[in-house]
């Protein structure tokens, strides 16, 4: 620990202003003090102001406090001194007044400009929807017919020191969102249940996902390359835990990555009248479980007392199977229970309501299929 | 008339009298400091490396909330109401203050209402954790229970707040002694008024605030709802148009504190006292007009953040005037380095750089970076820790020996000031990078990139924390065996009517006014 404090100040010392310029996913310095330039137009605006800004405050930070060094040195008591009497003068106290004002107003200009290209949303080639839920996000190709969840990858083994943390820990999702390079893309963000914020510092862009209401930032980048972002408005015990993963591929790549969801999607469609044995629910309801619920109902289906109910023999999971569906597919009013029609398929509903009745002791015995969801939908 | 205190408790419950009562209310924010401090030091060393290994994060949400909301509320607005109840009558030739049977209960609704906040960690669901900006929904639709408790001590908080400052307008307007004009009044009784006058102003807006959330959760309104009609941005509007005054609040007490010491101890007059007066007065006019900066990201018009950016901006024009003044005023002064001076440097130099952090948020197109970063915790806790904590403690050591008529430990002050001094930028110099690095405020948890820092961050973190017991050992100390002081003028440079009463100051002063040439 001691030597690594101890490079720690050598770091310090060296690197006063290392900028990383390129963000990749794979490269995770501990030595970035600044600002990262980022990839984006936006991004590259916000740094240049940013460094405006600081070294304007360094120059004025270097007068005030290399003169009040110089005071303290030179007029001390101890070297006998007078002290002098005046405590007024029009004159100098005008001047600090105005010349400040001055340099506010010149600085005002490239701010404006650069706050301009943050709102230039105009004239994308494609649109994005992002949804933050408690607490990871959903995007979706808005026209393509491709959504999916996206959520943390890091297992609850590595956050709470049972097993070795891997390179990127927390900086990992199970689906990043896919950008082709070279394209103007727009985001529209909203939130599910709290006001979440998509940031990723490299593509400059960071929005409040607020629920009820859209937002719009852009990004366009010609630089391929793996972005990490973070969800920057508290939203709630799993705040830290919902980062962003970004890939921005090569327009020809992407356009076969968008193909190949699509096409994912279709064959789903047609599969959702199949019947899945015990075994198979039973397995991927787990996994649908450890993602989507144990974050607030606990691994061991425990919940938190007073906030979070149990799974374990609870009214829910033990009752009457379709209450148990329409819990998972609308939620429950006026609390913390969200819908999760619009988050998780069919199959994913039935395998975990499967695996709630099933686990941990609970002893229903009874299957959901995916077609049970599905009806349960559309019965509505 | 002339009689001493009460005897027993009784003194204290019963009190009227503007000393005793401003002893109470240091005491009372004294230990809060130290309640909110240990909230930090448990965040702190859950941050210490990156997993979770004390606490869950939802108990982390619960330390970051009650300790933002305890420092803002119990430890540092309760510190400056004391020292204005302890000084504000002594400076302007007052008896004591104007409605002192108000007072009283302006400082005995306090205790009930951090009891109030506190017991909310025992709750089922536990305390707060939707951070000192609760934020709706996350405070209102998704809030745990306890939140009705808060909403309940936010409103006593406020009551007294606003008697406090009706007290201390009271005061300054009707008890001047003979031949105080305004313009001659010091600079800490100018600064307290502008300040009494923005928390008469702005807290039944915050009082506003939690009622609507009160409706929301409990009554079916829906003032911060979309689905019904309403609008979760309006609570920020509504939260910051009092949070923007509020950190005001804080910080003017602070600058009068710093306007009397720093010509005390370079035995010079004050430089620019007009213009330090029309700052303060800027500063709280722009203060109501900037609250929208703390917004940049959730997606205002253009025009709207242009404006914001603009008039935010001109908060450092009068912010610079006053710093340009303290220096000028050490300028050809005979200097000499107190405890209390030394804390009045530091704030002068620590503050100023967390106003230059607060000069480069104030750009839009930046703070889509800084914003809700640490690089934002960092800023806050420079004018905070550095700006208000530094100079409440400058604040107590100048006037201490007054108070109790005894001189503290000078060598044990000035090992406090270097240990509180090196901690705090060890602890917050850090989190610029961290933020500037891309690390979100609030979290509980984070990846391996930000580990050295946070390191760092908290070591310094317990290092401050340390100093404050000492200083609690010193001030302690001081009040039992202190050495005797006897001048009426404490401080060879010292100015103003408090100089003028008996070390220590009696229980009643001024019955007589003196007359102001």
């Amino acid at each position: 620990m001691l030597k690594r404090a101890k490079a720690l100040f050598a770091v310090a010392l060296t690197a006063l202003v290392g900028a990383s310029s390129v963000g990749q996913a794979a490269e995770v310095s501990t030595r970035q003090l600044n600002m990262p330039q980022g990839v984006t137009e936006v991004s590259q605006a916000a740094y240049d102001i940013h460094m405006l800004m600081m070294w304007v405050c360094v120059v004025i930070g270097a007068a005030v406090f290399g003169f009040m060094i110089y005071v303290m040195f030179a007029h001390r008591k101890s070297r006998g001194v007078k002290p002098a009497n005046f405590h007024e003068h029009v004159g100098v106290e005008l001047a600090w007044t105005i010349v400040p004002a001055l340099i506010l107003i010149v600085i005002a200009f490239p701010a404006t400009n650069a706050l301009l290209k943050v709102y230039d949303a105009s004239e994308a080639e494609m649109d994005i929807k992002i949804t933050g839920y408690q607490w990871k996000w959903q995007y979706e190709y808005l026209g393509e017919d491709v959504r999916f969840m996206s959520s943390l990858r890091t297992s609850q083994d590595e956050i709470y020191g049972r097993e070795e943390k891997g390179e990127h820990y927390l900086r990992e999702v199970d689906n990043p969102l896919v950008i082709p390079a070279d394209t103007k893309v727009r985001f529209l963000l909203t939130g599910n249940d709290v006001i979440h914020s998509w940031w990723v510092p490299d593509l400059g862009v960071k929005k409040d996902a607020l629920p009820g209401i859209f937002t719009e930032a852009w990004a366009k980048t010609s630089e391929v390359g793996v972005y990490v972002g973070e969800c920057a408005e508290l939203c709630g015990k799993d705040h830290a835990f919902m980062p962003i993963v970004v890939e921005v591929k090569p327009k020809e790549e992407f356009n076969a990555w968008l193909a190949e969801q699509k096409a994912a999607a279709a064959e789903y469609a047609s599969t959702i009248g199949k019947a899945w044995s015990m075994d198979e629910l039973m397995e991927r309801g787990e996994q649908v479980y450890l993602t989507n619920c144990a974050g607030c109902h606990g691994v061991d289906g425990l919940g938190i007392p007073g906030v979070f109910p149990p799974m374990v023999g609870s009214e829910v999971t033990m009752g009457p199977i379709e209450k148990h569906i329409d819990v998972l597919v609308n939620g429950v009013q006026g609390t913390a229970m969200q819908a999760f029609a619009a988050q998780l398929s069919e199959v994913d509903i039935a395998a975990v309501v499967t695996y709630e009745r099933n686990a941990w002791g609970n002893d229903v015995g009874d299957m959901a299929q995916p077609i049970d969801v599905l009806n349960h939908k559309n019965g509505q | 008339m002339a009689h001493g205190p009460a005897k027993g408790i009784g003194r204290w419950l019963f009190t009227t009298n503007h000393k005793d009562i401003g002893t109470l209310y240091l005491w009372f924010s004294f230990a809060m400091f130290l309640l909110g401090g240990f909230f930090a030091m448990v965040i702190r060393a859950e941050l210490f490396q990156p997993g979770m290994q004390l606490i869950r994060p939802e108990f982390f949400n619960q330390m970051t909330t009650m300790h933002g909301v305890i420092m803002v509320f119990g430890a540092i607005m309760p510190a400056f109401v004391g020292l204005a109840n302890w000084m504000i009558p002594l400076m302007i030739g007052a008896p004591d203050m104007a409605l002192p049977r108000m007072n009283n209960l302006s400082f005995w609704i306090l205790p009930f209402a951090f009891l109030t906040l506190a017991s909310t960690l025992f709750m089922e669901g536990g305390a707060p954790n939707f951070g000192w900006t609760f934020y709706a929904p996350l405070s209102t639709k998704y809030a745990p229970e306890s939140v009705n408790y808060f909403i309940f001590s936010m409103h006593i908080m406020g009551a007294s707040s606003i008697m406090g400052s009706i007290n201390i307008i009271a005061t300054i307007m009707n008890m001047r002694a003979p031949g105080m004009t305004y313009m001659k009044m010091p600079l800490f009784v100018w600064t307290w008024l502008i300040t009494a006058f923005l928390l008469v102003a702005v807290m039944p807006v915050l009082a506003g605030a939690v009622t609507m959330m009160l409706m929301d959760i409990n009554f079916g309104t829906s003032f911060f709802d979309a689905a019904g009609g309403g609008d979760p941005v309006l609570f920020q509007h509504i939260f910051w148009f009092f949070g923007h005054p509020e950190v005001y609040i804080i910080i003017l007490p602070a600058f009068g504190v710093v306007s009397a010491i720093i010509p005390a101890f370079s035995r010079k007059p004050l430089f620019g006292y007009a213009s330090m007066v029309y700052a303060t007065a800027a500063i709280a006019f722009l203060s109501f007009i900037v609250w929208a900066h703390h917004m940049f990201t959730v997606g205002m018009p253009i025009a709207g953040e242009l404006y914001f950016m603009y008039a935010t901006m001109l908060i450092a024009v009068p912010t610079g005037v006053k710093v340009f003044n303290w220096v000028t005023t050490m300028y050809k002064g005979a200097l000499t380095f107190e405890t209390p001076m030394l804390f009045c440097i530091a704030f002068v130099i620590l503050f100023t750089f967390g106003g230059f952090t607060g000069l480069m948020l104030s750009v839009a197109a930046a703070d889509i970076q800084y914003h809700d970063s640490y690089f934002v915790v960092a800023h806050f806790h420079y004018v905070m820790v550095a700006g208000a904590v530094f100079s409440g403690t400058a604040a107590v050591y100048y006037w201490l020996p007054k108070w109790c008529g005894k001189m503290y430990n000078e060598t044990m002050g000035q090992v406090q000031f270097w240990i509180a001094f090196i901690g705090f930028n060890i602890t917050f110099m850090p989190q610029h990078f961290l933020g500037l690095a891309g690390m979100p405020r609030r979290y509980a948890d984070y990846g391996l990139q930000f580990a050295d820092w946070n390191m760092v961050s908290s070591i310094g973190a317990f290092m401050y924390g340390a100093a404050q017991l000492l200083f609690l050992y010193n001030v302690i100390a001081t009040i039992r065996n202190g050495k005797p002081v006897s001048d009426n003028k404490v401080w060879e440079g010292a100015e103003g009517l408090e100089w003028e009463v008996p070390t220590p100051a009696p229980y009643h002063t001024f019955a007589t006014p003196p007359q102001i040439k």
